[in-house]
């Protein structure tokens, strides 16, 4: 009795251990196949063609949708950063434990960060680009993009803020330290890997958005001239690299540069995460005057 | 009147006091009209069972109560004379009053950057002032032999003894003239607790040394002072050996006696 018993334990241990397997192998060769797929097709097809300045309908050049992909994350995050850290440094530090309104913005950032980015792009459209007369541009497309990502940034980072423990803050105001001290200079350098986990989540967003920038940025192949136009710049159709690499597979006229166009996008995204990664471990190991 | 009397029955004024203090949470009295002196350059043992406000007396010292939503509080604390609550800037007064936690809880920085954060916090930028203070105070905690030459390194890779004993350098950083310890010691071995002791031995000469502890073997050994506290009441004060050998309280020799808590 005892002993089938145990014998019937370790059969389950076992069929347990091998689905787990399983799931990790599906899970791994699913990623790998991709990967390998876009690289196996892409990479032969990296022309030089596709890096030329001016894009052209036979070129198809990804250079000016690769510096729109940039400026546009840019401009976005520029904008979402500083308003998503800043609401969670006072959804957690400032305001009272248990406040209706902490919980009315939480619960609204939540639903927000479900939201399929069509929707934002649609709001984009109605707001930014015919009630604001942005038109379909740059402006437009990074205004909807920050909105996008406002509810992702806020979250991490009021999460991140969350997960430092309390006793650092004690020590901080045991030591004569104010409010604003602490969360600058305690707090916030503790919570700087989670903070930067939540940036990297919005700039992949950013970056591999299409639907909510269709309508809203527009999909002319130009940088905009900020040397001959100046900040009306910032009011010219852009297209970025997905939503580039949407239009040249839809058309179906460009195969092999559309994988190649994959590649790059690809390695935009490991570039920057990398990126953001390394910046994270400098600031994290925060030391003042050196 | 009654003012005259606390006068007279402690000679020199005391460091710090506590006049009929109430304390709430919510609606449940944790301190309840305590009345206490803590004499200058002097060692005050609070001891008690678990739950009897300890903590949270040490905590209305330096007003680290005020982060405690629901606390609410009635009476005076005075730090030489002055009002704690009225007359003195709450910054300042957590300067002036350091603190020790039961969990050292170093920041995860540097240790040079951990002892500084004080001295910086109150305006001291020039590195050479830093090293300064950052020597001394390591110094007092018996730490910069050890220490010395790893000052870049992260706090956190100290062990438990040795990120407690920074974390009372990184509190005497700050000049403080009082310092409140809470079982300062609980959680760290029997050689790291020795070395402890044998530094608020020391410091007291200088400093006004509060402290917390739940070994009444420690309270024996280092305080001047005891004060025996019972479900939010002070009970009993008087000096460490005279509590310990012939209290006036029933309930205090029950207490010191291991009959309960
Ligand atoms: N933040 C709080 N909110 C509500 N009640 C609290 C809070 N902190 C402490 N208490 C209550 O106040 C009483 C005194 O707590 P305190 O922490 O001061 O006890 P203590 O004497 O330090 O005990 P210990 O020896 O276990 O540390 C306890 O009954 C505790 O439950
Ligand atoms: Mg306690």
């Amino acid at each position: 009795m005892a002993f089938s018993d145990a014998h019937g334990r370790r059969l389950k241990a076992a069929i347990v251990r091998w689905v787990i397997y399983g799931a990790t192998l599906l899970t791994v060769a699913v990623l790998f196949g991709i990967l390998g797929y876009i690289l196996c097709n892409g990479v032969p097809n990296l022309t030089p063609e596709l890096f030329a300045w001016e894009y052209t309908t036979d070129n198809v050049s990804l250079m000016p949708a690769f510096i729109n992909t940039i400026l546009i994350a840019a401009l976005a995050l520029t904008i979402a950063v500083p308003l998503g850290i800043g609401a969670a440094i006072y959804l957690v530090e400032y305001a009272r434990r248990g406040n209706r309104f902490v919980m009315v913005v939480r619960a609204a950032a939540e639903t927000l960060q479900g939201i399929p980015s069509i929707i934002y792009g649609l709001f984009g459209l109605l707001f930014f680009v015919t009630a604001l007369g942005w038109r379909l541009s740059l402006m437009a497309g990074a205004f909807t993009l920050a909105i996008m990502v406002l509810p992702v940034i806020m979250r991490t980072t009021e999460e991140a803020l969350l997960a430092v423990p309390n006793a650092y803050r004690e020590a901080s105001f045991g030591l004569g330290a104010g409010r604003l001290r602490t969360v600058f200079c305690c707090v916030l350098p503790t919570a700087i890997p989670g903070i930067v986990g939540g940036v990297i989540l919005a700039l992949g967003r950013c970056v591999g958005e299409v639907a909510a920038l269709l309508y809203t940025a527009g999909s002319v192949a130009e940088v905009p001239n900020f040397l001959q136009q100046g900040f009306a710049a910032f009011f010219q159709p852009t297209r970025t690299l997905a939503t580039h690499l949407y239009v040249l597979a839809s058309e179906g006229l460009h195969t092999q540069e559309t994988f190649a166009t994959a590649v790059v996008l690809l390695i935009l995204v490991i570039t920057l995460n990398l990126g953001a990664n390394f910046f994270a471990k400098k600031l994290g190991v925060k030391r003042e005057d050196g | 009147m009654a003012k005259l009397e606390y006068h007279s029955e402690q000679k020199a004024s005391p460091k710090m006091s506590v006049k009929d203090l109430n304390l709430y949470y919510k609606d449940f009295q944790a301190l309840k009209s305590v009345n206490l002196d803590f004499p200058a350059h002097q060692v005050t043992a609070l001891i008690g069972p678990s739950g009897c406000g300890k903590s949270t007396l040490l905590k209305c010292l330096n007003r680290m109560n005020d982060l405690v939503a629901g606390c609410q509080i009635t009476g005076t604390v005075f730090l030489d004379g002055q009002d704690a609550y009225k007359e003195v800037n709450v910054n300042d007064l957590r300067r002036r009053v350091g603190m020790v936690f039961q969990q050292p809880n170093p920041f995860p920085m540097s240790i040079y950057d951990n002892i500084a954060f004080g001295p910086r916090t109150h305006g001291i930028k020039s590195r050479s002032d830093l090293d300064v203070i950052v020597e001394q105070s390591l110094r007092s905690a018996a730490l910069w032999d050890e220490l010395k030459d790893r000052l870049k390194k992260n706090a956190l890779s100290l062990s438990g003894g040795q990120q407690q004993r920074l974390c009372i350098a990184r509190a005497l950083a700050v000049k403080p003239e009082v310092l409140l310890m809470d079982e300062s010691t609980a959680a760290l071995d029997p050689i790291s607790t020795a070395k402890i002791e044998e530094l608020v031995g020391e410091l007291k000469d200088s400093y006004t040394i509060i402290m917390v502890t739940h070994n009444m073997l420690q309270a024996r050994r280092v305080s001047d002072r005891t004060a025996f506290f019972l479900l939010g009441e002070m009970v009993e004060m008087g000096p460490t050996e005279i509590l310990f050998s012939r209290p006036r309280e029933k309930r205090t020799a029950s207490y010191v006696s291991g009959e309960f808590g």
